[in-house]
């Protein structure tokens, strides 16, 4: 038990360092390596306590999809020039109260889920998951996710995917006068109608391109 | 104390399994070089040792003594961790390889999980190395590369869940023995081809090298680095690729598994049979790079979105009914 408290404390360390971090680095791109940083060693925490699935579908997700869509963005926005002038202006004061207001619900809500969780065991109902050694919590979490709450996992999918095409939808504009490639038409030329051979008359010139 | 004992053994077997890959790759860059030659009707190295065996230790010496060169402008910490993270997660994801039914470093559940986590944080050391380099040619081929590689995942993921679908575990052993009586490869052929262009493209292998497109982007996102730091970057390469040539095997060719079930085949280890098909796609792999031409890159974009995504999409489908209707759906 030692080497995993030690690996646990290790981890922890490191995923509440760098979370700080997060906030503190004055470079975006910092802040969003940090980020990654932060995630590898959540998803570390998870595989310790045994939901493996859990945090290898964490790195896959989170830091390999959506954090390189993070550092996508920060990069080619260029926000680290940024943000110096944001920080001192008078505009960004106004945001204050606001964040601490929302940190403030977050905290107290944090609060009532953990103490309730604490105080009165069965707050959550947990006897719908059954963890024997035998079925792997891959299995389980498969078990509990496409039986009890399919319609909720359907739904959630669902939501997704209209945002997805939302997201398409609202930034899709038609333009005019865009050339387009088509595959087919390229493939299917021929030498026949693409080059044409022309007895030029001195003095005149041909006309090409009409 | 009984820490230190066991501390040291696994030392002992992470060596046992790193030092060959490290050796193996670089005669794979060898091999690689003399069948790109062949092909072109040259004769590629042959001059340090036989058969020119020996140049990958005469490039590797080289590099070492060569000066590395950090530009100023650069962003020094993350320049010099990202060839570092390329080729630590291109290591460290042979942990879960199993070469046999024991010979394995790390036998975990989610060992198909794993590699396909591991090999989608690849991109970082791209995205660092170009970011880093504070250079137009690296920026443009790293974020080419992050675009490229986060697009083919998601074909990648889609293989996967086919063959997930055949063998009810996420544990490459596990995939492995489901495929003694037929390889994978066989019912889930197209799967194959696309799970092979798919890691030409995740591995940024011609015809799919646009992040290091040399006519475009000069070298891509390795342009400011020099020495020890562009071998690491190449060494990271090299290594993902054989990597993608061991999940190919593992996943579709029947990893350690020999080809007949039959007396003689019995008696050559697992190991040599993952191996030799782990050579059987290299080679491949190699023959592609002096076969066809670069895409441009939005066919590559093209190709990996609105081709291969569907297609595998249906392709699920299809095998989750087939396995449903004739009953054949693993059971835990």
């Amino acid at each position: 038990m030692l080497a995993h408290a030690i690996f646990f404390y290790i981890f922890s360390i490191i995923a509440v360092i760098s979370a700080i971090m997060v906030t503190a680095s004055k470079n975006t791109v910092h802040s969003v390596f940090f980020l990654i940083l932060d995630f590898i060693s959540i998803s570390c925490l998870f595989i310790m306590i045994g939901a493996e699935f859990i945090g290898m579908i964490m790195l896959i997700v989170y830091v390999g999809a959506v954090a390189v869509l993070f550092l996508f963005v920060v990069m080619m926005l260029n926000v680290a020039q940024q943000k110096n002038q944001w920080f001192l202006s008078k505009s960004s004061s106004g945001h204050i109260p606001i964040g601490l207001i929302i940190s403030a619900v977050i905290f107290f809500e944090l609060i009532i889920v953990v103490g309730g969780w604490k105080y009165k065991p069965n707050l959550v109902n947990l006897t719908t998951s059954s963890s024997t050694d035998k079925i792997t919590n891959t299995h389980s979490l498969g078990q509990v996710l496409y039986t009890d709450y399919i319609h909720i996992f359907q739904i959630s999918g669902m939501i997704l995917l209209v945002a997805m095409i939302g997201a398409i939808v609202l930034t899709f504009r038609q333009r005019d006068g865009v050339k387009k490639q088509s595959y087919l038409k390229q493939i299917s030329r021929e030498r026949s109608e693409g080059v044409e051979v022309l007895e030029v008359p001195s003095n005149k010139g041909v006309k090409i391109d009409d | 104390m009984e820490y230190l004992g066991v501390i040291i053994q696994e030392v002992y077997k992470i060596l046992f399994l790193l030092i060959p890959v490290l050796v193996s790759v670089a005669m794979i860059v060898w091999l690689d070089r003399r069948v790109w030659a062949f092909v072109q009707k040259r004769q590629g190295p042959n001059v340090v040792g036989p058969f020119g065996l020996l140049q990958s230790l005469a490039d590797a010496l080289k590099y070492i003594f060569k000066e590395i060169i950090i530009p100023a402008s650069s962003n020094k910490v993350i320049f010099i961790l990202a060839p570092i993270i390329t080729m630590t997660l291109a290591l460290i994801a042979w942990a879960v390889i199993p070469f046999s039914e024991s010979q394995v470093l790390a036998n975990i559940n989610v060992g198909i999980l794993y590699i396909f986590a591991v090999s989608s944080l690849g991109v970082y050391g791209i995205i660092m190395g170009g970011w880093a380099s504070n250079s137009k040619y690296p920026f443009l081929g790293s974020i080419r590369s992050a675009a490229q590689m986060v697009s083919y995942e998601v074909s990648i993921g889609i293989i996967i869940i086919n063959v997930l679908l055949c063998v009810g575990s996420l544990n490459l052993n596990d995939i492995v023995i489901a495929q003694q009586n037929m390889w994978f490869i066989i019912p889930l052929f197209p799967m194959f081809v696309i799970f092979f262009i798919s890691a030409l493209a995740e591995t940024n292998r011609p015809p799919f090298d646009l992040p290091e497109a040399e006519a475009e982007l000069v070298a891509g996102y390795q342009t400011e680095y020099s020495g020890m730091m562009y071998a690491m970057f190449w060494l990271g390469e090299y290594a993902n690729i054989l990597l993608m040539c061991a999940l190919g095997s593992i996943l579709f060719l029947g990893g350690w598994l020999s080809p007949l079930d039959l007396y003689p085949f019995n008696l050559i280890p697992g190991a040599i049979w993952l191996i030799l098909k782990i050579l059987l796609l290299f080679l491949l792999f190699a023959l592609v790079k002096a076969i066809v031409p670069r895409y441009r890159y939005d066919q590559l974009m093209r190709l990996g979105w609105k081709i291969f995504l569907p297609f595998s999409l249906i392709y699920v489908v299809l095998t989750a009914s087939y396995l449903f209707y004739f009953n054949l759906l693993p059971t835990i």
